[in-house]
């Protein structure tokens, strides 16, 4: 469909002083054949927005090129009715800002950006967003300890209607187990009675929530707004999930783990709290605490399980209220008591009774009827020989893991795993980011923690649980691209089930069929386009982000004939991160070199071999990408853009070899958002690189 | 619905406003300052991956400015709250930042500008012009004049060159008065007042600092540009001690541990290594409280050259007026003494201290807001107890979902 676009010019921002607009406006709408143009020196103010305004009004103006600033800034004046496209290019910060004012390079690259602009805007679709016919506003919550029955309160007094499914007979989980429990604020003098139970009293009274017990799921299929969930007998269908499928307590493998299993009286802290539930807490006159049992300890768990400290402290006071004159001892390494649990650290350090060592394990054995442990105590910096009636190992937490949810998804059953089991990815910024839209972990699946920490925990889940509902009822996505209403499409025609797409993309957004063919779910999809830069056949693509809308921009780039005085090096620009650190140095002062060419990528994962090509037949010198950090401490926003970047590096130097190209005529760079003098320096050095390959022989043909 | 209030613009308050509104709900977000970030943007990196929070924040702010839904107001405080939940009526309060809505960011004003004020976004390290943009991320992108050293007409210098009638040096305060449907209090946090600590002579040496203020010197907006000097001679510091709970864990001060001190030094011991790697860095600590997954982030730590984790509480930190060196009195149970040390730096991990100022809201003892409110008020982040960035992005997404309940 042809579009009737109207080009708008700024020369505010100091824009003006550095280009001169009219003169940009002469050249370009004999070029371009736009059906209006326009220089205004404030395009954001209400008057520059009036003109457009017009124009749309009554020119029929369906799509803006608005050569200004660029997006992100002064977003809300440049936004017009639904059904017009805007695109905006950022001659202020990219161009204006960053180069020689009034002179030959500024002026080609101003002239190149808005000839981008305009084979993009020209090849864009307007978005209409994928809507289900049918969404389920119902929420499965998978298990039903703390986390699981308070993620289904939270629902059910949201609105929505929950289905809990517990694989056990009764609600609860471990902490219907223990006896008391630490208090969640001052005073804490006292324990208080396990929470657990009023949970489960209100879930059981909510007419909202149906509760399944001694349920496991056969299978999950679908998507956000559409997930059927086969439970053995039934079949519910639900529009989003929360997974709180718990933990269990560390059994080491081996048998030398503390004398557990070998000396009766060392038992684990679940055991001991069995026993004192059962009302059945052994009189003793000495008991030794070992903390870190399993936990910070390489040969076992090598992460902290966050709660045991805590739980030991409890403990140490259960024997203390039934058993005054014992003695008890613990030793520990760090004790952890974060935030206001602080204080209930202090009420049991206060008891004269209770011996903290800080210290080492070394070796423990039966000597009659009591247990010899000896310890290395780092305090006193000696050797200490405890002889005690009973030893509790203060065992972590393993996460029962995801895999139970049975997900059909091709790319596995259960949730991604970060590290350790624990199924998370972005845990600072984002942590209810998932790699499963529509589902999430709640509680002691995806962290140790305890029992306030869990219930809190849950409340997030299920907040994102409904967001999702709430989303695909929008037909939008959600984080990090939010409202985006754009999803795959798939022009299978041409497709070779080459399954690159289906194990490329981060999100699981593609199943198979038994042939191989992907099977797209646009729900699951968070719009990153990985698919759209996997795809050697060019068959994804998205209305406003596309192999063909990329290749125009590229192509519409002027690429001089000499090159000594003009090299043109194509620049892929990550929008996450690299772009606001390229728009700050700009902001910042500093040059950007004026033979680059800036074209912005949602992901560097997203970047398609048929660009690269494109770009070197066209007569681009060289590609530099730039994009977020890979790696464990990764910052991609989309989990392994920057990774598969580096993986297909093989792909491109293939593409290079192909066209006999040096290998350096592709270069991938990676920078954190603050690092504006960085992603200069890069361009820079590679533009003295080019210098030294020389021109790209295809520029003559 | 009535739109829900959030209070707070800190990461805890941004999770929240975004969380709600990307759930279809109106969310009316206020902050005292002129941007959004709170204190993590103030921060130069995170642990335990060391990354900038810019990061993570310029996503929430591309998420607020694609949503129609949040109405940001910055410079504005609750003033009043009755009502109930459903139906609050609140009464807002905005000073004015002397620069609308119509201001392109373009600059031209500070080019122009005559008066330099210190630079408070940078915790007072450097200057910047009366009229000013917070710091280059800054959301919304608007200059500023800050009034207390503005010489208002009289000077008139930015409003005759700004061509987009931004600047009005004779705006007024505005009062409003709104209904919502629930308020989210995530007023946040400051640090602890070090100059209260006796014997550890804050205010003694430029050399002594923050661990807030030390985020600052590893940026390139401290002293140094980039590089870690000492703040009184711009010489890079050969050794830099650590204090841990100065102020926390401590009846005198403030009795609670405040959560993330410990991780916060591990992170700018690495920061150091990295950037100083033949500097001595001993980090004086009670317990090391790193929990969970973090203890991999201790375990890197710990291998890193030049790092020394001490157990034992630092009881003084003199200055020798002559030289200007400092020395730390540590004790270091492990090797049973008492040392005297000399260092050309220390760094006070100082915690956090609620800066909750909601009218009618019951506190605890230490002044965080109970969890327990009036039903349709919810507490959420450093607000009710301390925490890290990971648990108040929690805090924050689980106080969205109460808030919207009827």
């Amino acid at each position: 469909m042809t579009k009737n676009i109207g080009i708008y010019i700024c020369s505010g921002c100091q824009i003006g002083n550095s280009i001169d607009t009219n003169k940009l406006c002469d050249r370009m709408s004999g070029e371009l054949n736009p059906v209006v143009m326009h220089s205004h020196k404030a395009l954001c103010s209400p008057d520059g927005v009036n003109l457009i305004q017009k124009d749309i009004a009554e020119k029929n103006i369906d799509a803006c090129l608005v050569a200004a600033c660029g997006t992100g800034v002064k977003d809300d004046a440049f936004r017009f009715d639904n059904g017009v496209l805007t695109e905006r290019v950022n001659i202020r910060e990219l161009v204006a800002w960053s180069m020689d004012p009034l002179c030959e390079d500024t002026d080609m690259a101003a002239d190149d950006y808005l000839r981008m602009g305009f084979a993009g805007l020209d090849s864009t679709s307007i978005t209409t967003p994928f809507i289900l016919d049918e969404i389920s506003e119902e929420i499965l919550v998978v298990g039903g300890g703390v986390s699981g029955l308070s993620a289904a309160i939270e629902g059910a007094e949201a609105g929505y209607r929950i289905h809990l499914i517990e694989k056990n007979e009764r609600l609860g989980g471990w902490a219907s187990k223990w006896k008391k429990q630490i208090p969640f604020d001052e005073p804490f003098e006292d324990l208080i009675d396990p929470v657990v139970t009023d949970l489960i009293k209100r879930v059981e009274e909510n007419e909202l929530i149906t509760v399944y017990l001694k349920s496991g799921i056969e299978k999950i299929d679908g998507q956000p707004g559409e997930f059927v969930v086969k439970l053995n007998g039934s079949s519910i269908k639900v529009g989003s999930i929360v997974t709180a499928a718990g933990w269990r307590p560390y059994k080491p493998d081996s048998k030398d783990f503390y004398g557990l299993g070998v000396i009766p009286n060392v038992i684990t802290s679940v055991e001991l709290e069995e026993k004192v539930s059962a009302g059945k807490l052994p009189k003793v006159e000495s008991v030794l605490f070992i903390q870190c049992a399993g936990s910070r300890d390489l040969e076992h768990l090598s992460y902290c399980s966050s709660i045991c400290c805590g739980i030991s402290l409890k403990q140490a006071k259960y024997y203390r209220d039934e058993h005054p004159d014992a003695i008890i001892y613990i030793l520990y390494k760090d004790i952890r008591t974060i935030g206001f649990l602080e204080e209930f650290y202090k009420e049991v350090q206060d008891d004269p009774n209770i011996i903290f060592i800080k210290g080492e394990f070394e070796t423990i054995q039966q000597t009659g009827d009591s247990v010899e442990v000896i310890v290395q105590d780092k305090l006193l910096g000696e050797q200490l020989t405890l002889n005690v009636e009973q030893v509790v190992l203060a065992t972590g937490m393993v996460p029962n893991g995801t895999d139970d949810l049975k997900l059909g998804y091709r790319l596995g059953e259960g949730l991604p795993e970060l590290k350790y089991e624990f199924p998370d990815s972005h845990f600072i910024c984002f942590p209810y980011e998932t790699r499963r839209t529509g589902i999430y972990a709640a509680g002691t699946v995806r962290a140790p923690m305890d029992i306030p920490s869990s219930m809190d925990d849950a409340g997030g889940a299920m907040l994102k649980a409904i967001q999702t509902i709430e989303a695909s009822k929008r037909g939008e996505a959600v984080h990090p691209r939010s409202g985006d209403q754009s999803y795959p499409e798939l022009y299978l025609e041409r497709c070779t089930d080459c399954k690159r797409c289906t194990e490329e993309c981060p999100f699981g957004t593609y199943d198979e069929t038994s042939s191989g063919t992907p099977v797209v779910y646009p729900n699951r999809c968070r719009r990153c386009g990985i698919c759209v830069g996997s795809c050697p056949e060019r068959v994804i693509s998205f209305a406003d982000y596309s192999i063909n809308i990329i290749s125009e921009k590229i192509k519409a780039v002027n690429i001089p004939d000499e090159f000594d005085e003009k090299p043109r090096v194509l620049v892929f620009v990550c929008e996450n991160d690299a772009m606001p650190a390229l728009e700050m140095a700009a902001r910042e002062k500093l040059s950007i070199n004026p033979y680059v060419r800036v074209i912005s990528v949602r992901c560097l994962g997203s970047i398609n071999r048929v660009w690269i090509s494109d770009a070197l037949s066209h007569g681009f010198d060289g590609i530099l990408q730039i994009g977020c950090k890979p790696g464990d401490n990764y910052q991609c926003h989309f989990i392994h853009g920057s990774e598969l970047t580096e993986q297909r590096s093989e792909i491109m130097e293939e593409t290079l070899s192909t066209m006999m190209l040096e290998p350096e005529r592709i270069m991938t760079k990676f920078v954190e958002i603050t690092d504006y003098k960085g992603i200069i320096d890069h361009i820079d050095e590679y533009m003295e690189e080019i210098e030294l390959i020389g021109p790209n022989p295809f520029k003559d043909i | 619905m009535k739109p829900i209030l959030v209070i707070g613009g800190g990461i805890t308050g941004v999770t929240a406003a975004v969380e709600l509104a990307e759930t279809g709900k109106e969310v009316i977000l206020i902050e005292k300052k002129s941007y959004l970030g709170g204190k993590v943007i103030q921060m130069h990196n995170y642990f335990p991956k060391l990354c900038p929070p810019a990061c993570g924040m310029e996503i929430n702010f591309r998420r607020i400015k694609n949503n129609s839904r949040i109405t940001v107001m910055t410079h504005t405080e609750l003033a009043a709250v009755s009502g109930k939940k459903g139906a609050f009526t609140v009464n807002l309060k905005t000073v004015s930042r002397y620069v609308n809505d119509l201001c392109t960011a373009c600059g031209e004003c500070v080019a122009i500008c005559p008066v330099e004020r210190p630079d408070s976004f940078n915790y007072n390290y450097g200057l910047t012009r009366a009229i000013y943009l917070p710091h280059p991320l800054a959301y919304p992108q608007r200059y500023e004049i800050d009034d207390n050293f503005c010489e208002g007409e009289s000077c008139g210098k930015c409003v005759e060159i700004c061509k987009y009638d931004a600047i009005d040096l004779n705006a007024k305060p505005l009062e409003k008065e709104i209904e919502v449907h629930s308020i989210i209090g995530a007023t946040g946090w400051e640090n602890y007042d070090a100059s209260k600590i006796s014997g550890l002579n804050y205010n003694k040496s430029l050399d002594i600092v923050t661990n807030v203020e030390f985020e600052i010197l590893l940026s390139d907006k401290g002293p140094g540009e980039g590089k870690l000097v000492r703040p009184s001679d711009g010489k890079p510091p050969k050794s830099i001690a650590f204090v841990q709970c100065a102020g926390s864990r401590d009846e005198n001060y403030l009795p609670y541990c405040s959560a993330v001190c410990c991780s916060a030094s591990l992170k700018h011991a690495l920061n150091i290594a990295d950037m100083l790697p033949d500097t001595k860095v001993s980090i004086h600590y009670v317990d090391l409280r790193v929990t969970g997954r973090n203890e991999d982030f201790l375990r890197r730590v710990e291998e890193t050259k030049n790092i020394e984790l001490v157990k034992g509480k630092i009881a003084r930190v003199d200055v020798d007026p002559e030289s200007n060196v400092l020395y730390v009195e540590a004790e270091n149970i492990a090797e049973g003494l008492k040392k005297k040390e000399a260092v050309d730096m220390v760094v006070l991990a100082t915690g956090i201290v609620p800066t909750a100022n909601i009218p009618g809201t019951i506190k605890n003892d230490d002044n965080f807001m109970l969890t327990n409110q009036q039903n349709g008020i919810y507490p959420a982040g450093c607000a009710k107890k301390p925490m890290d960035v990971s648990t108040s992005v929690k805090d924050g997404t689980a106080a969205a979902l109460k808030a919207m309940g009827k």
